[in-house]
């Protein structure tokens, strides 16, 4: 091999002149792990409303919501990302499109969205799956004891969905924290943003590249790990966790 | 507004967005698709082995994978691919590998772990009592796989393994970070020469969501024939 391994690298002063390359690393991770808890806030909420819409017995709703997870999941995300960055400015009354340009942390916040809504998509599949897999009596029996429709789905049927779908939650959740890598195309210096920088400045690939390896597994660990203790505290005795549920 | 959208830039550029962008991409989309499922289905035999050490090596290689983004394994193996090749090849130095090479060989590995998990679940689903029956007929592991197990397996997963393509054929224009010119990075070779961004990056969304959502319905039609009633 005609490569040089230096594993000091990370403690050498960057380009920068302040901050050495572990530093700088680590704002990735940092910008990686503010992008991706952002957008998963913004993914909750509107995958949470989409996917109930799609469960409602309204016609319209549901051929809206439909309308929407088929357009977040059709498009790629990089494609996505460059509409909201490049597209929206330009399209938007003159004057929005400046305040947009010129926003400090522009990337930060177009990633956020971006992701966001992307993930609602796939969120609202989810939770559509959760409540269309519980049995039909709970919905009726809700309406029967003189729920209205919304308050059915408040105290009878989200809080059981939202605890089966937690293990397919907690996989968009790691997507959405891979998926932060995209916003590199827009200039946002996530963890592989900062390995790319490493990269060019000092040369030494294959340590850069490791180090943001060895970052996204810690961080997927601890999700994982955090998710499992999570799922055992919430789980109904008797339903989850038992395999697959019994209806 | 959309005052001066101009539709021509893009009438223009059709057969550069398409002759050699979307050839590109369903090239690769074709070509890895096909490699992942072969490894995968490798990859999925061994994490099912009784040999620890293969099971291990599998599961190993499947959790790396599908714990770090695409992007950054695009930037690895564009880094890796000469030295692998150098190592495989016995030259003296980093062999230069071509842009469609490096990217074909980043999807097949890539995808390759997804969709070792899509065939493992396939040959889980066959009941326990085939593999016992296939060996009471005195067939071998390989034969009960390739006439028993496999073909069943796939024709189970056939509607997953089809969305896993089209999940790929999406991500494929992430090979942009590589400055290649797959469709998107026609598309956006012309957006920035001609100062026409919003055209192009709006048809090029049109384009991917009409193929995407053309190719899921049909996986929906192709899912409803394929179901072996039970």
């Amino acid at each position: 091999m005609s490569y040089t391994w230096n594993w000091g690298i990370f403690f050498d002063v960057s380009p920068d002149g302040t901050h050495t390359y572990l530093t700088l690393l680590l704002f990735g991770a940092g910008w990686t792990l503010a992008t991706a808890l952002s957008a998963w806030v913004i993914a909750l909420v509107f995958g949470s409303i989409v996917g109930v819409l799609r469960t409602t017995p309204h016609p319209w709703l549901v051929r809206f919501a439909t309308g929407y997870v088929e357009l977040f999941r059709n498009v790629p995300l990089l494609v996505q990302m460059f509409l909201w960055y490049f597209v929206l400015p330009e399209v938007v009354p003159r004057a929005v499109g400046l305040w947009l340009k010129q926003m400090p942390n522009a990337s930060f916040y177009t990633a956020v969205v971006c992701l966001g809504l992307y993930t609602s998509a796939r969120v609202a599949e989810q939770v559509r799956a959760g409540i269309t897999s519980l049995p039909r009596d709970q919905s009726l029996a809700g309406l029967a004891l003189g729920f209205t429709l919304p308050q059915t789905y408040r105290y009878v049927l989200m809080p059981m969905a939202y605890r089966i779908i937690l293990p397919p939650l907690t996989s968009e959740f790691l997507n959405i924290i891979k998926n932060s890598a995209v916003a590199l195309t827009i200039g946002l210096l996530e963890l592989t943003a900062r390995a790319r920088e490493m990269q060019e400045y000092s040369f030494q690939v294959f340590e850069a590249f490791t180090a943001a390896t060895v970052v996204y597994i810690v961080i997927n660990i601890v999700v994982v790990f955090t998710m499992r203790r999570l799922e055992r505290r919430v789980a109904v005795p008797g339903y989850i966790g038992m395999g697959t549920p019994v209806h | 507004m959309f005052g001066s959208f101009d539709t021509d830039v893009i009438v223009r550029s059709l057969p550069y967005l398409f002759y050699d962008g979307m050839t590109f991409t369903l090239t690769l989309t074709a070509l890895a698709t096909a490699g992942g499922i072969a490894f995968g289905t490798a990859l999925a035999l061994m994490r099912l082995s009784s040999f620890t050490v293969l099971s291990g090596l599998a599961g190993a290689y499947v959790n790396l994978m599908r714990s770090v983004p695409l992007v950054l394994v695009i930037f690895w193996f564009y880094f890796l691919v000469p030295y692998i090749g150098q190592w495989i090849t016995g030259s003296p130095r980093p062999i230069q590998v071509g842009a469609f090479a490096s990217s074909l060989v980043t999807f097949t590995l890539f995808e390759a772990a997804y969709f070792c998990e899509i065939m493992r679940a396939g040959i889980q689903s066959i009941p326990r009592g085939q593999r016992d029956a296939a060996e009471a007929v005195g067939m071998t592991y390989a034969q009960s796989m390739r006439y028993i197990i496999l073909p069943q397996a796939f024709r189970n997963m056939l509607p997953v393994l089809l969305t896993q393509t089209i999940i790929l054929f999406q991500d494929t224009s992430l090979v942009y970070v590589l400055s290649i010119t797959d469709f998107l990075g026609a598309a956006s070779k012309v957006a920035q020469r001609d100062g026409r961004l919003v055209e192009m990056y709006l048809f090029a969304a049109a384009i991917y969501f009409v193929i995407s959502l053309t190719a899921s319905q049909l996986v929906r039609i192709i899912q409803r024939r394929t179901a072996i009633v039970r």
